[in-house]
């Protein structure tokens, strides 16, 4: 019997789920308000970067593990994983704008438009907008099953993050992480294919024995 | 069940019998040493000079300031400066090198000059550090990246060495092989770079007075995180240009591979002379970050052609450096 915890068990497990994705700002915070970063932009760049990263994976792993084992509860948290990647990919996207360009809308156009590894982040996030204000219960309800067909932007955000990274690395030579997570993306998007695959090809030999019947 | 009950005891392996025969064996001659005092003298010793690091104990390098060659502006911290260093021999996080850098051994340490001179000399460090009067020279640091720093500087113009080995007219470049040593700098295991690390220098460059053999900073012998215990500072280039713990030093008739020209052409030009008018294809070079001025809200500055050290300007007289970035 899969894991399947009581209303209060999932209460608290999403509590400390909430707490532990809010954890490295708080750390960021901190270190920068009381200086310890020698580089505080670069700091702040590379974490929320990071984060916003770390969550996007979590949100894809979401089905996988739902399937895997059984906890389908795990379900129910996804909107909140998917909403801390937001949170952490605005951060990222603040410190260019704000203390990177210093709120110089043009010059962070040019950049953007100048550098691919900048447009395909930024891409990456705008994308992400219309899915974190589609969250709430009401628009969900609104959107019927557009819904569904929306939030499937997830399956580009993931690998333009991906290339994002890859590509800023590259810069210098250092493909160490952008290969570790670029897998990860990797092989919790083909496990969609696999899955869908399989699907298809058991509604085919499944279609000729209803015929029969 | 991989425990055995025995409630005799009787076939429970002795530890040797698990343990295989040279690692037991390789702790009792471990024991041996510590008996001798071998290990934990080396280990005390290598406590001794962390601990000095840390508590700033350091050894002091007495060396003349000179004012023609230096800036008044403001000073990094040396705590910044020996802690956000890009030291890929050590690793490839900026924080790595203060990490990981005190396993450099720097003595005994010697520098092997060869190539076209008429001269060709191998001098040990003490040998080095007298060949001409230290000064202390503050100079700006321009990183590639987009940060800077201001950093008082001891050593002595290149020239001076370069003049003492007596180059042939064939010689037009120089070049500068840091040490690369797995046991010593656990980066060197990456294949980030290829090492050992190399930078080059066209003769007229390294001939430039402002081209400074360095072997301190801050009025002490360099840490090791920066680029101990003799690097180059080339103040008109970005860092990278400036190459840390050389070991060799060749001069040639033809310009060298270096190492981030080598791997990354199109992103790190030969000459990377600091130039705000051409941009890293990543980034924009017209402005910079200085480190320890402020914190998030400080603006940018304005980077500097040369870095502004104009008097190098003539060296590319004529050159397109749009083209010879």
């Amino acid at each position: 019997m899969a894991f399947n915890p009581s209303p209060g068990q999932f209460k608290a497990l999403k509590a400390a789920l909430f707490v532990l994705a809010l954890l490295p700002f708080l750390r960021m915070a901190w270190l920068v308000a009381t200086g310890v970063p020698v580089d505080p932009v670069e700091f702040l760049t590379h974490g929320s970067g990071d984060w916003a990263l770390y969550l996007l994976c979590a949100t894809l792993a979401v089905t996988p593990l739902r399937r895997l084992t059984g906890w389908n509860w795990v379900v129910r948290l996804r909107r909140m994983i998917g909403l801390y990647a937001f949170f952490y990919a605005l951060l990222h996207f603040t410190t260019f704008l704000w203390f990177d360009h210093a709120f110089d809308v043009a010059a962070m156009w040019k950049d953007v438009l100048k550098r691919p590894f900048i447009t395909v982040g930024f891409a990456a996030f705008v994308l992400l907008v219309p899915l974190a204000a589609t969250s709430t219960n009401a628009m969900i309800k609104r959107l019927g099953r557009n819904w569904g067909r929306l939030h499937k932007l997830i399956y580009a955000i993931a690998p333009l993050a991906i290339l994002h990274y890859w590509w800023m690395k590259a810069g210098k030579h250092n493909f160490e992480q952008p290969i570790v997570w670029g897998s990860v993306v990797a092989v919790l998007l083909l496990l969609r294919v696999w899955w869908r695959l399989r699907r298809t090809r058991v509604e085919k030999t499944a279609q000729p024995a209803s015929v029969r019947s | 069940m991989l425990i055995r009950k025995n409630p005799n005891g009787i076939d429970l392996p002795f530890p040797s019998e698990i343990t295989p025969r040279e690692v037991y064996e390789g702790r009792r001659a471990f024991l041996a040493r510590v008996a001798a005092g071998a290990v934990v003298g080396s280990s005390l010793w290598e406590m001794a000079n962390r601990e000095a690091f840390a508590q700033g104990v350091v050894q002091k390098l007495p060396a003349t300031r000179n004012p023609a060659f230096s800036t008044n502006e403001k000073q990094t911290p040396f705590e910044d400066a020996t802690r956000y260093n890009n030291f890929y021999e050590f690793g490839t996080d900026k924080a790595d090198p203060a990490a990981n850098a005190h396993t450099l051994r720097t003595r005994p340490w010697t520098v092997q000059i060869e190539g076209e001179v008429k001269k060709p000399m191998t001098l040990d460090l003490d040998r080095l550090v007298k060949l001409a009067p230290l000064e202390e020279r503050i100079y700006r640091l321009r990183c590639v990246e987009g940060w800077s720093m201001v950093i008082p500087w001891v050593g002595y113009s290149l020239s001076n060495l370069i003049r003492q080995v007596e180059p042939t007219s064939n010689a037009k470049y120089v070049e500068f092989t840091s040490l690369a040593d797995k046991s010593q700098m656990p980066g060197v295991k990456s294949r980030v770079l290829e090492w050992p690390y190399v930078e080059g220098l066209r003769m007229d460059e390294a001939m430039h007075p402002l081209a400074l053999l360095t072997v301190g900073m801050y009025g002490q012998v360099l840490p090791n995180q920066n680029g101990a215990p003799v690097r180059i500072v080339v103040p008109w280039k970005y860092g990278f240009k400036s190459a840390k713990s050389i070991v060799k030093i060749r001069f040639l008739r033809d310009q060298p591979r270096t190492a981030w020209n080598g791997i990354a052409p199109d992103e790190y030009g030969f000459y990377s002379n600091v130039n705000p008018n051409v941009d890293h294809p990543r980034w924009s070079q017209a402005s910079e970050r200085r480190i320890g001025e402020g914190g998030l809200f400080t603006p940018k500055r304005k980077t500097l052609m040369f870095n502004g050290y104009n008097e190098v300007a003539s060296l590319y007289a004529g050159m397109d450096l749009k083209k010879f970035f």
